[in-house]
């Protein structure tokens, strides 16, 4: 293949990484951004997602497309009630301290897992995606499903997008992100909003795991790459910033497909790496994150 | 109307209030004056349920607000303008005001209401608020505890780093929520705005009201304002 094409071809995985990276990123970014809380278990919500999918795509059978459908209406909000759980049994009784909800996280990433082992299994195991058919170009074919994945995650994100910044929940959710205690004096109960928040960072990031999980398959590891690479995502972006989170998704994304591409996956996750260790030293606030004054 | 009984709060360890008493009355201007730590941001603090509870009681009209979780003390009729403004610095004017609106307010007739007051800031209301000169920050931080509806209105030292045309507006503004029933409990620490329209003058040392005096027998040279304010 000529090298036209194949930069394309390139670009176009790229465009996938980046599209789950964008929705997985986003609801840590969100979390954070709102709560202050590093989620590390962000990547046991990805995980609960995928394997949530396969249990509902056996459960449905047959057709495929039903069983993934349902897997993409109940996964996110299941592990959004997990999440909202989660919050109110360990988050909330930490009041939130940013040091102790780290280890907590911790704890209930290996909880999460061990769940998972215990009830899925050790092995991978494939969700048969909804449809499958091929777009021709004029050099090659590409996945159908793969393009509906980038426009599912383009439409999720504009939907988030939209109840951020034009729904009454989303201008509560801003001000409770700004300053907690003065939205409390306004009537806020900071508690739900919290509890809110929560529940949809871990259901983007299984919205993310279902979408993805025809292409990759279920394992109960499955969430340590995503967990890491939306860490990369958000400290490029700026913690908290949703137009940092796209763009940095973007960038990681479609550098990750290029040189996974050219030269090698593990190549493209050093170089991810050294980026981020490039941002903190030279822009520790991200690139649209807000410097903090002490 | 509010009534506090031996209150005591502070942060973490450090007891700030001692065994403080004060009553608020319907519509009137209750004046909070002291040195600087004496205790009357802690005073406003405790008031709106952002210290953890101690001892003591904040009765407003039969309810002890003590008990309530923070966000239901505004809910109760409450307004908060804390001292620097803390406005939602990267919402909007009107975003500002909405936030009040959808807890209590009556949404647009209040809103009307607010602006009927702060006629300038109708011409700003898509403007990021920390993009507003101070003096407008300050009237966007008095409407947004407006659209409250409080019955009663906590400021803290709303005066502070504005130039005499604004405090001159910010009393006539105490003074006309006064006149539509409001009850106004004004922390400050210069004696002219205070003398202009203060009804009653409660003075806290060492976290406890010490003194209160009715405005009217007060001066500028009264010898309160030198033992507990040091003007």
């Amino acid at each position: 293949m000529a090298f036209g094409p194949f930069l394309l071809l390139a670009l176009m995985e790229g465009l996938v990484t980046a599209a789950v990276l964008a929705l997985t990123a986003l609801g840590l970014s969100l979390v954070f951004g709102v709560m202050r809380v590093v989620n590390v278990a962000h990547g046991a919500f990805f995980m609960l997602g995928a394997v949530g999918a396969w249990f509902v795509t056996e459960w449905v059978g047959n057709p495929p497309a039903l069983g993934f459908a349902l897997a993409l209406v109940i996964c996110p909000l299941a592990v959004g009630a997990i999440a909202a759980l989660a919050n109110g049994l360990v988050l909330k009784r930490l009041n939130y301290d940013p040091e102790a909800t780290i280890v907590a996280t911790i704890g209930l990433l290996y909880i999460f897992q061990q769940m998972a082992l215990t009830l899925y299994g050790p092995d991978a195991r494939p969700v048969p995606a909804p449809f499958s058919f091929r777009v021709q170009l004029p050099w090659f074919g590409y996945s159908g499903y793969k393009l509906a994945v980038i426009g599912a995650a383009a439409v999720v994100l504009a939907g988030v997008w939209l109840v951020l910044n034009r729904s009454k929940i989303g201008l509560v959710m801003r001000a409770t992100q700004i300053d907690r205690e003065m939205a409390q004096a306004f009537g806020i109960n900071v508690d739900r909003v919290y509890a809110g928040v929560f529940a949809m960072g871990a259901g983007l990031a299984a919205v993310a795991a279902v979408l993805i999980v025809p292409i990759q398959q279920a394992h109960y590891l499955m969430g340590g790459d995503p967990l890491l690479l939306s860490f990369i995502v958000v400290i490029i972006g700026g913690l908290g910033s949703l137009r940092g989170t796209l763009v940095a998704a973007l960038l990681i994304g479609l550098s990750d497909g290029v040189i996974s591409v050219f030269f090698s996956p593990t190549l493209a996750k050093i170089i991810a790496t050294l980026l981020v260790a490039l941002v903190l030293v030279f822009r520790p606030q991200g690139l649209f994150g807000r410097q903090v004054t002490r | 109307m509010l009534k506090i009984s031996d209150l005591c709060a502070g942060y973490g360890g450090a007891q700030v209030l001692h065994d403080l008493n004060l009553d608020v009355r319907p519509a009137e201007i209750l004046c909070v004056m002291g040195r600087n730590g004496a205790g009357k941001t802690t005073l406003l603090r405790a008031i709106m349920g952002q210290l953890a509870r101690q001892s003591g009681h904040i009765i407003l009209d039969g309810t002890d607000i003590q008990t309530l979780p923070a966000h239901q003390v505004p809910r109760l009729g409450i307004g908060y303008v804390p001292q620097g403004r803390r406005l939602f610095g990267e919402l909007t004017v009107a975003e500002n005001m909405e936030i009040g609106l959808q807890t209590r307010g009556r949404g647009a007739v209040t809103r009307d209401r607010v602006l009927q007051l702060f006629p300038r800031l109708r011409d700003r209301l898509g403007q990021i608020s920390q993009t507003l000169s101070g003096g407008e920050q300050q009237m966007l931080a008095i409407a947004r505890a407006l659209c409250l509806e409080p019955k009663i209105l906590l400021l803290d030292e709303p005066s502070e780093g504005l130039q005499p045309s604004m405090i001159r507006l910010i009393g006539d503004t105490v003074r006309a929520l006064r006149q539509t029933g409001v009850a106004i409990v004004l922390v400050e620490q210069r004696v002219a705005p205070v003398l202009a329209v203060a009804d009653r003058v409660a003075f806290i040392e060492r976290g406890t009201c010490a003194e209160i005096c009715d405005a009217t027998d007060l001066n500028t040279n009264a010898p309160q304002f030198q033992r507990y304010v040091g003007v």
